[in-house]
């Protein structure tokens, strides 16, 4: 954990809408990709961010790791996107 | 392929070392006298169920799993309350839908049938059950046909909530992020397909591709069940030959035949505004105004009816018939449906209400578990374009006749208390 194996490729964060709870702390452990609706249910950043962005990456972690429900996971694909 | 005067025959293909499965496939069994599985790509047969995905590309995805007890699930659940084709489907000739399954179950090696209908629903069951036990008294099958009956609810017939319902009795959908994906019941991948898909499919197995493609356009070959209710002289299932126009059909139907709109695809569907009669019924064209063909719904709104109204009915019923699992559609749902509330009802601020159903229309989409809340948006955005003109005036203050004396033209199930909701 921590380590930067691969640097092409993308990830995106997907949120499980059945296990998922509503805390929302994966907006305050990672509030550049998940925003809070109303409700306070996460709308999770649907674009494929670059592994080459580790702090994204990083953060992503901590919302997955601090995810009461387990509801959140990291897809990784290996079409590499443009960095921003 | 063997021609047929060529030598060797039994050692054809041998390439110095055992044929592999698939190579044996393509020498073997290509172009023998009637393969179906060919017969079924060149007819372009597409689901029925809703998504119209091409059958030939699931059966294909299924036949190369591994498992040595698939399963095909025969869809007879008819979630959608406008529609009663299966009733139709079942009453005509249960023995063509077995018979799909069968073909079905042939081709991706299943060892059993599971042919699920509502339990809501005893007339179908019973035809089910009489032409099952005909099968059975002859046994000329392959594999075994099993009847379930889970309990009749809108989501209940989503793919996911009925291989749910057989694994956990539970009609729940799943979360399935990975697509295409592979339902399993038990451990082997399971073909689910609907009632309808598995009739056509039968039909194709006897009479092949060519007789298939004579009804129907280059891209929506073939016919289909349409459900036609609302203003209609008598609510019944007619079946068409996709790209007949729409104005036919009605007359067909002895329906109205200048309507306000039509309400196509089910609840979770589009309207189609009354001026796009004359388009043909087919996925191609009706995608040109937004709409679908979908599950086969095809409910006439007559002029003097509202249909802002007829929306906020529908909404509420199916924000009553969410599964509750995920966030955004429990909590989702019901605020549309206030929304469109404060709208027709002409209360409580209805221009910030419309602004509002927008905004929340867009957040909710997509961030469901199924495609229940995607279906309630598509509806509403649609009723948005259709009944603009209405919905100015809602919103100025001057709601149409419709909502001060309701008529309800669309036939929806009572609201069923949240604790009376069975799922299991
Ligand atoms: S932390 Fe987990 S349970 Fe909480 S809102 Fe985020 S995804 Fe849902
Ligand atoms: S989106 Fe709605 S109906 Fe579908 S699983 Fe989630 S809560 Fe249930």
């Amino acid at each position: 954990m921590g380590v930067v194996r691969r640097r092409s490729g993308s990830f995106v964060l997907k949120v499980n809408p059945i296990l998922c709870d509503g805390f929302g702390h994966c907006h305050e452990l990672a509030p550049e990709l998940v925003d809070v609706d109303e409700w306070g249910y996460p709308i999770v950043v649907s674009e494929p961010v670059p592994l080459s962005n580790s702090g994204l990456l990083q953060s992503a972690r901590y919302a997955v790791r601090g995810c009461p429900r387990q509801a959140l996971s990291i897809e990784r694909s290996n079409d590499t996107v443009k960095p921003q | 392929m063997i021609s047929a005067g060529s030598l060797p025959r039994v050692l054809h293909g041998s390439e110095g070392r055992p044929l592999s499965l698939e190579r044996h496939e393509e020498v073997f069994i290509a172009e023998t006298p009637f393969n179906v599985m060919h017969e079924l790509e060149n007819s372009g047969l597409t689901g029925r169920g809703g998504a119209a995905f091409p059958t030939f590309r699931k059966v294909d995805l299924l036949r190369l799993q591994r498992g040595n007890n698939k399963s095909v699930v025969v869809n007879l659940m008819e979630g959608e309350p406008a529609a009663h084709k299966e009733f139709a489907l079942a009453g005509a000739n249960p023995h063509l839908i077995l018979e799909g399954a069968q073909v079905l179950a042939g081709l991706i090696g299943a060892k059993r049938i599971l042919v699920c209908v509502a339990r809501d629903n005893p007339t179908v069951v019973n035809h089910l059950n009489r032409a099952i036990h005909e099968l059975e008294r002859r046994s000329l099958r392959g594999a075994t046909i099993e009847l379930h009956t889970p309990p009749w609810r809108y989501v209940a017939g989503e793919e996911s909530a009925l291989v749910h319902w057989l694994n956990d009795n539970e009609s729940l959908p799943q979360y399935r992020p990975e697509r295409p994906s592979i339902l399993r019941v038990g451990r082997n991948p399971a073909l689910v397909d609907n009632a309808e898909t598995c009739a056509n499919v039968a039909l194709i197995a006897r009479f092949g591709a060519e007789w298939f493609r004579k009804l129907g356009t280059e891209k929506s070959p073939g016919s289909t069940l349409v459900s036609l209710s609302g203003a209609v002289e008598r609510s019944t299932v007619l079946e068409v030959s996709l790209g007949t126009p729409i104005r036919d059909i009605l007359a067909a139907g002895h329906a109205d035949m200048a309507p306000q709109a039509l309400l196509l695809g089910g609840f979770g569907g589009t309207w189609l505004h009354g001026k796009h009669i004359d388009t043909p019924y087919a996925n191609e064209y009706l995608s040109v105004p937004g709409a679908g063909v979908g599950a086969g719904v095809m409910a006439v709104l007559p002029r003097e009816a509202c249909g802002v109204y007829e929306t906020l009915r529908i909404v509420r019923w199916m924000a009553n018939e969410s599964a509750r699992q995920c966030g955004p559609c429990a909590f989702g749902l019901p605020a549309l449906a206030e929304d469109l509330m404060s709208i027709t009802h002409s209360s409580k601020d209805p221009r910030a209400a419309y602004e509002r159903l927008q905004s929340r229309c867009d957040s909710i989409e997509g961030r469901g578990a199924c495609r229940h809340p995607d279906g309630v948006i598509r509806l509403v955005r649609s009723a948005l374009v259709v009944f603009e003109d209405d919905i100015s005036q809602h919103i100025v203050g001057r709601p149409c006749t419709g909502t001060q004396r309701p008529k309800h033209t669309i036939t929806i199930p009572t609201i069923e208390h949240e604790d009376e909701l069975i799922w299991e």
